[in-house]
């Protein structure tokens, strides 16, 4: 593979480094989420190490939430297991999309970006790959967006576990909205055509028609539906070319 | 209250979250080099990132506390939403619409709390 010669600095470390700056927005709005999920679970009766292990070695944000509020409810862990993945379904469709991206990586570099292939992480390294500009190690934007991300939500759970006591009400301050915030901020520069509209409106919709069903199951039943309006107006409109 | 307060259960509890999360994140890979994903599929897996964070935000937005909606223009997670929206919009600059919707937020909650 002859790439053509660029100005622009393409070393592991380089890639590495603007991938965790391009993350810089993502991390500073999960910042409070972190920080959140510590004091909650300290205060849901877990103990130290169930909680830090989860950021450690879970790493998915709602699932970690959903799963402190059925503890606070007594749930058997059986059942928390199982609400995890229903809530964590989603990254299914973000590792399909990234097939194609990682064909060329070895399994462990695969299982290492499969393990950080969170929300933010995700719509980050998509969009690098998406760029096509002959520019390789990719893999080590996308590397070290997930780096930044693990440690800073591990970071920020430990500071939650242990600074959170002082303040155990800060589940009460709203913070919580940094993640709307977030995922906004993600979404509106995908709104360039109007299937896309299409899908995500229809997916708003459904995910408060559907939110009552168990296990947060409506995440998956909006997802699809929107992905599935999308298609149907390719259709209607394929008379035109499409912008992504 | 049933299980969870004993180390064991967390333990499970742990265990099954890590291999769940990671088995839906991972599966992927292996499973793909044996056949195609069909156009209509690779096409779709195009709308998947706007399509479920969309999903995640319009319910913590617009049903906060998990089971009423809220559409009145005192929530103050309409406003900011919709602050975020615009500053998005004009901007496409993420910190900053991170940033300056917080702040909007946090001035609403803030201003509807005194009221």
């Amino acid at each position: 593979m002859n790439n053509t010669v660029s100005s622009i600095k393409n070393t592991p470390l380089s890639q590495c480094l603007e991938g965790a700056k391009d993350t810089f927005p993502l991390v500073v709005g999960a910042v409070p989420f972190g920080i959140i999920f510590g004091t909650l679970g300290a205060t849901a009766g877990l103990s130290f190490a169930a909680v830090m292990g989860m950021s450690l070695f879970v790493f998915a944000g709602s699932s970690q939430f959903v799963c402190v509020s059925l503890v606070l409810a007594g749930t058997a862990w059986p059942m928390i297991v199982l609400t995890t993945f229903v809530v964590n379904l989603r990254h299914m469709l973000y590792g399909a999309t990234m097939v194609p991206f990682y064909k060329d990586l070895n399994s462990l570099w695969k299982m290492v970006l499969a393990f950080g292939l969170t929300d933010e992480t995700f719509a980050v390294a998509v969009t690098r790959y998406n760029r096509d500009d002959g520019i390789a190690n990719k893999e080590y934007y996308n590397l070290g967006s997930m780096i930044f991300m693990y440690a800073n939500w591990n970071f920020c759970t430990f500071v939650g576990l242990t600074a959170g006591k002082a303040f155990p009400e800060i589940s009460q301050w709203g913070l919580d909205f940094a993640m709307p915030a977030t995922f906004i901020g993600i979404v509106i520069p995908y709104l360039v055509s109007k299937p896309m509209w299409a899908s995500v409106v229809i997916a708003g919709i459904i995910s408060i028609v559907a939110g009552g069903l168990p296990h947060k199951l409506g995440l998956m039943v909006a997802a699809v539906a929107g992905v599935a309006v999308g298609l149907v107006c390719e259709k209607m409109f394929s008379g035109k070319k499409e912008l992504i | 209250m049933s299980g969870i307060n004993i180390q064991l259960n967390e333990i499970y509890m742990l265990v099954g979250m890590t291999l769940v999360t990671f088995g839906i994140r991972y599966v992927m890979f292996p499973i793909s080099g044996r056949f195609e994903f069909p156009a209509l599929f690779q096409r779709g897996l195009r709308y998947v990132p706007p399509v479920v964070l969309t999903a995640i935000i319009v319910p913590s937005v617009l049903m906060h506390d998990g089971e009423t909606l809220d559409l009145s223009l005192t929530n103050p997670y309409l406003i900011g939403a919709i602050a975020a929206c615009v500053i998005g919009g004009l901007f496409k600059n993420l910190l900053l619409t991170i940033v300056v919707s917080m702040v909007i937020f946090l001035g609403c909650q803030w201003v509807f709390a005194l009221g």
